[in-house]
């Protein structure tokens, strides 16, 4: 009889010591995405004044627009906290987007290989930036998932594991495609 | 998991059949296990060493066997399109968290791509140059992430064996058929009892397509799984599936490739006709499912997953 006890505490100490591990390990690799996401946004940050450099001579009409990304990036430099920091991203987002829809405009502009070199990288950083945050959503997701779900959902409360916060998108946002300025072939 | 056991498995079944055929030979061609014959079983005793050699080449060095005997290059990142290629790369191992892989180029019209390596830090991503003039950069992600998606499932280490051990089957099922074809007049047959020696023989003549059975086997359901985790990767199956139909209406064979290692590659790149079809027999003989298939599961992919995304991401408005 005291076998079957302690073949019970055992087999309950493993599955502890597993889920909690296991919760443990998860909320880690949140945070390392986390770090992603910012490594890409800061590529972002340095691009950004490069290509306002590169297409200002071009683009004499349109200083406004351009004001408006620049104006939009220290913002969202400044911003603290996930949902902050969401907003103000999906304002830069914005904003580019509607200096590239204006690039289409300017023949001269696309024939440059600094510019296309610049649109690459632009185009590619905002990518990474999705697929980053995509890859994020994703882990909260299971993270979270984890923590409602029986039994794990009891160890979760005990050891005071907390839902993550999901990047959000801005309604705007999710209507527009995702960025994509590669010259077809 | 699941692959590291069949990888074992592999291993365990590969050295078994190496001492069977070495026994084989000992037993018709050198008289071994009888009175007359030498005190070791010389053919079983190398073939073993053989089969050692084999595992653990393929092992330490199968992915850069196989890239440079189809002539893979490392990338040029002066060239806008290899540039291109390295960013859609960082960015599907981004999107699946997995470390960023080596990349390498074949210069050769076909489009087609493979993965390689061991684990997730050391495997590598390789793609002719035919994909990339072929592709946009919405369809060559779809067949980065396909790729990325064999590395993640840990498929690259099984396939990485078997291209290297199928190999090695087929050197000594060669050596095995010349011996019996420069020995044969001079031997008697004598004293071996011939309801062991003939099927012995068939063993032998039949050994390599054994071996590419076991090989077409392991990657069919493989590429299934791949496509799907390519469009959970991308939230856009659409990208592969057109992919696919440019590869397929392009129809360029991959001259490199051989029977060893056509099975690592994104579509098959010795196509025969067996490969369109359905079946039984097509299962069994071909390394890849038919084309057509894999657009029309892509496409339902699509389908489907539409309404799910408007609920939930950004990233799956088509």
């Amino acid at each position: 009889m005291i076998y079957i006890i302690w073949g019970i505490v055992f087999v309950l100490g493993i599955w502890v010591i597993s889920t909690y591990n296991g919760l443990t390990a998860l909320r880690l690799r949140i945070q390392n995405a986390w770090r992603q996401i910012d490594v890409q946004l800061k590529r972002r940050y340095d691009l950004i004044p490069n290509l306002v450099e590169t297409v200002k001579g071009y683009m004499q009409y349109e200083q406004d627009t351009l004001q408006k990304v620049i104006d939009a990036r220290s913002q969202a430099m400044a911003a603290k906290g996930v949902k902050e920091s969401a907003e103000a991203q999906t304002a830069l987002t914005q904003s580019l987007g509607k200096v590239f829809a204006l690039m289409e405009n300017y023949p001269e502009l696309k024939a440059s290989k600094n510019v296309s070199d610049l649109q690459e990288e632009l185009t590619t950083t905002e990518n990474q930036i999705a697929f980053a945050r995509q890859y994020y959503n994703d882990l909260v997701t299971q993270y979270n998932t984890k923590q409602q779900v029986f039994p794990s959902n009891m160890l979760a409360g005990l050891f005071g594991f907390k839902p993550s916060e999901f990047f959000e998108v801005a309604e705007a946002e999710k209507t527009l495609p995702r960025v994509n300025l590669s010259l077809t072939r | 998991m699941h692959n590291q056991r069949c990888s074992a498995a592999l291993v365990g079944v590969f050295i078994l059949f190496f001492i069977f055929i070495g026994g084989a030979i000992d037993y018709i061609y050198l008289d071994a296990f009888t009175a007359v014959g030498p005190a070791f079983p010389v053919a079983t005793i190398f073939a073993l060493g053989f089969a050692t050699f084999t595992t653990l080449t393929a092992y330490y060095g199968g992915s850069d066997i196989i890239l440079s005997s189809l002539g893979a290059e490392k990338l040029n990142l002066q060239l806008p399109e290899h540039r291109e290629l390295h960013n859609v790369v960082t960015e599907m191992a981004l999107a699946s968290g997995s470390p960023m892989p080596r990349l390498f180029v074949i210069f050769d019209p076909a489009p087609n791509a493979f993965a390689t390596g061991t684990n997730e830090k050391n495997a590598a991503i390789c793609v002719t140059t035919g994909l990339l003039t072929l592709m946009d950069r919405e369809e060559t992600q779809g067949v980065v992430a396909h790729e990325i998606s064999h590395i993640r499932n840990e498929d690259v280490l099984l396939m990485t064996l078997v291209s290297i051990l199928l190999g090695g089957i087929a050197i000594l099922a060669d050596w095995g058929q010349r011996g019996f074809y420069s020995s044969r007049s001079g031997r008697r047959l004598g004293g071996k009892n011939p309801l062991l020696f003939i099927p012995l023989l068939i063993l032998i003549a039949l050994s390599p397509l054994i071996a590419r059975l076991l090989a077409m086997a392991v990657s069919r359901q493989r590429e299934y799984l791949a496509d799907a985790g390519a469009a959970q990767y991308t939230r856009n199956p659409r990208g592969l599936a057109q992919a696919l139909e440019k590869i397929r209406d392009a129809g360029m064979p991959f001259h490199k490739a051989t029977r060893g290692t056509a099975h690592l590659f994104f579509v098959n790149p010795l196509r025969r006709r067996v490969d369109d079809h359905e079946g039984k027999l097509a299962d069994l003989l071909s390394s890849h499912p038919p084309i057509d298939r894999r657009i029309g599961l892509l496409y339902r992919m699509a389908g489907i997953l539409r309404p799910v995304v408007q609920g939930s991401k950004v990233q799956m408005v088509q």
